[in-house]
């Protein structure tokens, strides 16, 4: 289980988050929704280290986190799959997934078992990762996350500029894992997509945390996705 | 002497030139290409491996081979020592500003510059040589009974300076290695291609930029350890293989490290030739116009990536 408890944090002296807290539990999918520039993406980096902590308290699994250097807290079982995929481009799939394994030491068995989910990553194992298509470097990304065995899976807007088939490819890993136990907290624009996979959904507006739903109870409440989403 | 015994020689003096330049420039471009941030002070580490070397050779005694040996070793552990201690002192300090890393640099040029000329003076000391064979070479002559070699007067170059090409060779295949085929070359890669991912997985990113800083600076040192022999240690030798490191980095490509290598020969070749047929000004100043004409027409370097 990952909480966020009342985290501040920005860039040089712009304040991006207040207060902002959230708990994701282990197996469930929890959705980050809010307009562009609301602090979504902002609230991964904060958990990954990639931001320093202003203020608030991350703790995950009982532990607080929050003190910890960014390199120090993929260990603690953080997986992070970006905006963008950010692979290792000059490197090859294989050496992609070695650094991932590398993180926390993980053993030949754990390579093995992710290539298992991604057959398509197995036959391109020496190919760079700049040369694999946009659908097979979201699959490596989600690899090479999945090597951290992470105990909870950050996903930014994984399914951007995908077509339909590898957004149903992506959606399938992610609810094993979801079954597995893993906490995932999942940014995505798209609200029908988020519907469909999400358990429950937390909005978020200038950095502040607002209302955090079931994912069932929104389908009938257009109006909250009307305010906080609506341009 | 004739044209080509003439050329032979050129071209040997531009080899070792181009040998030891080569190591100092893949030092740069491994401190620019995974850092991201450049080096003005790499030729004050170069001069410190030399002055070191000749403080280890004079205080062990005994026989030169051993002095120069020992120096060898030391010298490059002792100046990327200071290095990665400059680092976590100095450049994490300023966050690995790109401006504000070259100012900080400019400033330990200065204060090694000074601080080596208080301490060792402003003389020129040699280091002998561990061994220094006179090899006289031969040359193929069309003579009254055919084609036959002769040796001609003057055409020789040392036993030394072989082996300062040949342990250069071996040393740039081992950085080679290093960062092909072991782990720690991949954790410097997957720095230098993304900081932020290669921390979002466990690397130790202040660690490995001390790390590389010591490499890049240790691998200076150790040309100026095997120029020394040949060339003598003095405070401000640094000047030129800065110069020229930059030059070599430029047109091979930023952080390139075959392309480096590539332009090292070229620009190393080219300035033991043109200095011995014409003069060592002029082959500054072409290298500065090949430097101008790369930056204009392909600004990415010969081997470089275009940026995406």
């Amino acid at each position: 289980m990952l909480e966020l408890q009342h985290i501040d944090t920005g860039y040089g002296s712009a304040q991006v988050l207040r207060e902002l807290s959230l708990t994701v539990q282990s197996g469930e999918i929890h959705c980050l929704l809010g307009r562009n520039g609301a602090g979504k993406t902002t609230t991964m980096k904060a958990i990954t280290g990639l931001m320093p902590l202003w203020a608030g308290r991350i703790v995950l699994d009982g532990a607080e986190i929050g003190a910890l250097p960014a390199h120090e807290r993929a260990k603690t079982g953080i997986g992070y799959i970006p905006q963008g995929r950010r692979l290792f481009t000059e490197l090859t799939v294989a050496q992609n997934l070695e650094i991932g394994l590398m993180t926390r030491g993980a053993s030949g068995a754990v390579r093995d078992r992710v290539l298992d989910l991604f057959p398509r990553l197995r036959e391109r194992l020496h190919q760079r990762a700049q040369t694999l298509s946009g659908g097979e470097q979201q699959m490596l990304a989600t690899a090479r996350a999945l090597c951290i065995e992470p105990k909870v899976l950050l996903l930014d807007e994984p399914t951007e500029g995908l077509q339909p088939s590898m957004i149903d490819a992506i959606r399938t890993v992610i609810t094993r894992l979801r079954d597995a136990g893993t906490a995932i907290l999942l940014v995505e624009q798209r609200i029908d997509a988020v519907l469909s996979v999400a358990d429950r959904v937390t909005f978020i507006e200038n950095g502040r945390g607002r209302e955090t739903l079931a994912a069932r109870d929104l389908h009938a409440q257009d109006t909250i996705i009307e305010r906080y989403m609506g341009v | 002497m004739e044209f080509g015994p003439y050329l032979m020689l050129a071209s040997l003096e531009g080899a070792v030139t181009a040998a030891v330049l080569a190591l100092t420039a893949v030092g740069l471009s491994l401190v620019f290409g995974v850092m991201r941030v450049v080096n003005v002070a790499h030729g004050e580490f170069f001069m410190l491996g030399a002055v070191l070397a000749w403080w280890i050779a004079t205080t062990m005694g005994g026989h030169p081979a051993a002095g120069f040996a020992a120096a060898l070793i030391v010298a490059p552990i002792l100046v990327g020592v200071i290095a990665a201690a400059a680092d976590m002192t100095i450049l994490k300090r300023v966050d690995y500003d790109p401006e504000r890393t070259i100012v900080v640099t400019i400033g330990l040029l200065y204060i090694i510059q000074q601080l080596t000329l208080m301490t060792y003076g402003p003389e020129a000391r040699p280091v002998e040589p561990p061994f220094n064979t006179r090899l006289a070479l031969p040359w193929i002559e069309w003579g009254e009974n055919g084609l036959g070699l002769y040796w001609p007067w003057g055409l020789s170059t040392t036993t030394y300076k072989l082996a300062v090409i040949g342990a250069a060779a071996v040393v740039l295949i081992g950085v080679w290695l290093l960062m092909t085929r072991t782990r720690i070359g991949l954790v410097m890669r997957a720095t230098q291609l993304d900081r932020e991912m290669a921390q979002a997985f466990g690397i130790p990113v202040e660690r490995i930029y001390a790390l590389v800083f010591g490499l890049g600076a240790a691998l200076a040192a150790l040309g100026a350890v095997l120029i020394v022999p040949i060339q003598q240690a003095h405070y401000l030798m640094g000047g030129d293989p800065l110069l020229l490191s930059f030059i070599v980095v430029i047109i091979g490509g930023l952080g390139s490290l075959p392309g480096t290598v590539v332009a090292a020969i070229l620009i190393g070749m080219s300035d033991g030739i043109i200095s011995v047929f014409f003069t060592p000004t002029l082959a500054k100043i072409l290298a500065t116009l090949l430097v101008a004409l790369v930056l204009v027409f392909r600004p990415q370097g010969l081997f470089g990536a275009r940026p995406a």
